[in-house]
């Protein structure tokens, strides 16, 4: 297992030089660069003092020195500068990561909790109202757009009830501290949490039913009520233990939709996490946070892929890795 | 057994698989709704201009006097704060939707079934190396990428929808690879091999046509995909560029009157959900038609 997770790693680096150079090339494409950012007031636009700005920044070497130069600079762990803000790229992600973070594993919780009851519910009763009702209720919850979900709850749970904050994630006219203070996070939390969990929630009630169902289907089930388990030993101890296998893979799996609903979500609720912070850097084209944005979402994406097979093995000692 | 009835069941007409899809896909009644639907959209998409009983892109100050007006007689679906018809604007969003949704699709077949066919078909290296650079593409967080892409782009419709599809090929191309891999072991490909049917031939008459009905099913359920794209990028102000009206669009100016206009947020997302749960609802029941063994 050790040697499978360490050769799954060593394959991940290839995987990354590669979408490092599909994204420096997308940038090198985009119009503008760093040299735009450090214009003298006092000598403006003087072509001759660009050209110098240019030279001084490097901008003026093929585009490959200039990849090769960023890869080693980010290898050696430096980063760089915003363009914005002129801190240190390292640092602008430190301080929205974790709370990408928090928000992301609060919503896989939450999907977790919801959709797996659902999708028991959904394989006990099927082809029952119930079964068609949930069945129906999570293709629209896969249909919804999450931007017109997030206005939604916005407008009657912020707008019109008042009942959370619409924006943010500290009440700013308050100086909490200790327990009111996490309480204040958590209930800033709420609403995001809940736009960012929508997809999860349906799509994995779904594979929770058809797990469920192809489980019940079983020769050991049929053992374990021919001996005359009980119906909710025969559910509960034989049956959902292995359907619950499936499910776990599914969660190292959605962290690419975690990550795409991030970018949304936290725009629409002024999360101060790492998506708002990318759609930021676009706006504003602030090209070393831009590529340390799309960098860490793929080691992210690469981590959850690997942690998906690994969680797999792990639940079911019928799959072995060499 | 007579020889009667032998001849009999040889000579009568068989049944096209067709007619079992359509047998089974009318059972489903939501999905035949939702294709009814669609049905009605096409033609808005189509008809559009001759359709919109204003020019979307008109503009009535003195009716709006800078604020949203709401659903009357005249103007069915209101106006925005620039006295535009909403419902003519609505029109012309369905239109973008529908169009890059099923464009994208359309390219994004193009690549996937190519890239998946020579996969699966050639296998070894070039299925490794493909396969690798599946990889790649999957490792990447692609909407934020397309929402720089859309930033460079700043222009047309058309490389909009051709990058959402240069992005979105994988599934696609991992499907067809993996009916190729499981149909290439099949007896009716080793009597073509046997027979000499060239191979440029045995992909296309034998190995695509079979592997038609997965790849319906994931293009009609990847539509809904690339719709919600284009619109999440317009909303976040990246997509359609202007004066063109694009539902995503709407959502976003929608955004200031959240508290007093109602219609201006609760029109262009009605619509986005309904087409893409009607596409949904339709690859519910191609999958059920289109695969003999679930038919009940």
């Amino acid at each position: 297992m050790t040697r499978y997770v360490i050769r799954r790693l060593i394959q991940a680096i290839p995987l990354l030089v590669a979408v490092s150079i599909l994204t420096f090339a997308i940038v090198e494409i985009a119009p503008g660069d760093a040299s735009q950012m450090y214009i003298d007031p006092e000598k403006g636009t003087d072509p001759a003092y660009l050209e110098q700005v240019r030279r001084s920044l490097g901008l003026d070497q093929p585009v490959y020195v200039r990849y090769l130069a960023w890869l080693g600079k980010t290898l050696s762990g430096d980063l760089g500068f915003s363009f914005r803000t002129r801190r240190p790229v390292a640092l602008e992600i430190g301080d929205r990561l974790p709370n990408t973070l928090l928000l992301g594993g609060a919503s896989l919780l939450l999907s977790f909790l919801v959709a797996v009851p659902i999708g028991i519910l959904s394989a006990l009763y099927r082809y029952t109202l119930l079964d068609y009702v949930l069945s129906t209720l999570a293709l629209v919850g896969i249909s919804l757009p999450v931007f017109w979900f997030a206005l939604l709850l916005l407008q009657v749970f912020a707008i019109q009830l008042n009942w959370f904050p619409a924006v943010g994630m500290h009440d700013v006219r308050q100086q909490y501290e200790g327990a009111a203070a996490i309480l204040d996070v958590v209930h800033h939390m709420v609403l995001p949490t809940i736009v960012l969990s929508l997809a999860q929630m349906a799509s994995w009630s779904r594979y929770q039913r058809s797990a469920l169902l192809e489980t019940l289907g079983q020769d050991y089930i049929r053992t374990a009520r021919a001996k005359g388990a009980r119906e909710r030993r025969v559910i509960g101890l034989h049956a959902l233990r292995n359907a619950m296998i499936p499910m776990v893979t599914l969660i190292g799996l959605a962290v690419p939709s975690i990550v795409t609903g991030a970018f949304i979500t936290e725009t629409i609720f002024g999360w101060p996490g790492m998506g708002r912070l990318g759609v930021e850097a676009v706006n504003g084209r602030d090209y070393p946070i831009i590529m340390a944005v799309t960098m860490l979402s793929a080691v992210l994406i690469i981590v959850g892929n690997l942690l998906a097979d690994v969680a797999y093995a792990w639940a079911d000692p019928r799959i072995r890795y060499e | 057994m007579s020889d009667q009835t032998l001849s009999v069941s040889l000579t009568a007409e068989p049944t096209p698989q067709w007619k079992y899809a359509w047998r089974q896909f009318r059972r489903h009644k939501l999905a035949l709704a939702s294709a009814a639907l669609l049905l009605v959209l096409s033609i808005i998409t189509v008809f559009a201009d001759v359709l919109v009983p204003y020019d979307p892109n008109a503009i009535d100050a003195a009716y709006a006097r800078g604020r949203p007006q709401p659903p009357t007689y005249e103007h069915s679906f209101g106006t925005d704060n620039y006295g535009r018809d909403y419902l003519s604007r609505a029109m012309v969003g369905v239109r973008v939707s529908l169009v890059v949704g099923v464009v994208a699709v359309v390219f994004q077949l193009v690549i996937g079934v190519v890239l998946g066919a020579a996969a699966g078909y050639f296998g070894g290296w070039v299925d490794n190396l493909l396969m690798r650079i599946t990889d790649v593409f999957l490792s990447i967080p692609s909407f934020f990428l397309l929402l720089i892409i859309a930033g460079v782009l700043e222009g047309t419709l058309l490389a909009l929808i051709f990058v959402i599809g240069a992005l979105n090929w994988m599934t696609v191309a991992r499907l067809v690879r993996a009916e190729f891999l499981s149909l290439r072991e099949r007896e009716f490909v080793m009597a073509a091999n046997c027979i000499g049917v060239p191979g440029w031939r045995l992909v296309t008459r034998h190995l695509l046509p079979n592997a038609l009905a997965p790849i319906i099913v994931a293009a009609t359920l990847s539509v809904p995909y690339a719709i919600l794209t284009e619109s999440a990028l317009s909303f976040l102000g990246r997509g359609v560029p202007p004066p063109h009206a694009s539902l995503g669009k709407m959502l976003q100016e929608a955004q200031p009157w959240l508290r007093t206009a109602w219609w201006m947020w609760v029109v262009p997302g009605a619509i986005i959900s309904a087409i893409v749960l009607a596409f949904n609802f339709v690859g519910d029941g191609l999958r059920d038609a289109l695969d003999p063994r679930l038919r009940r």
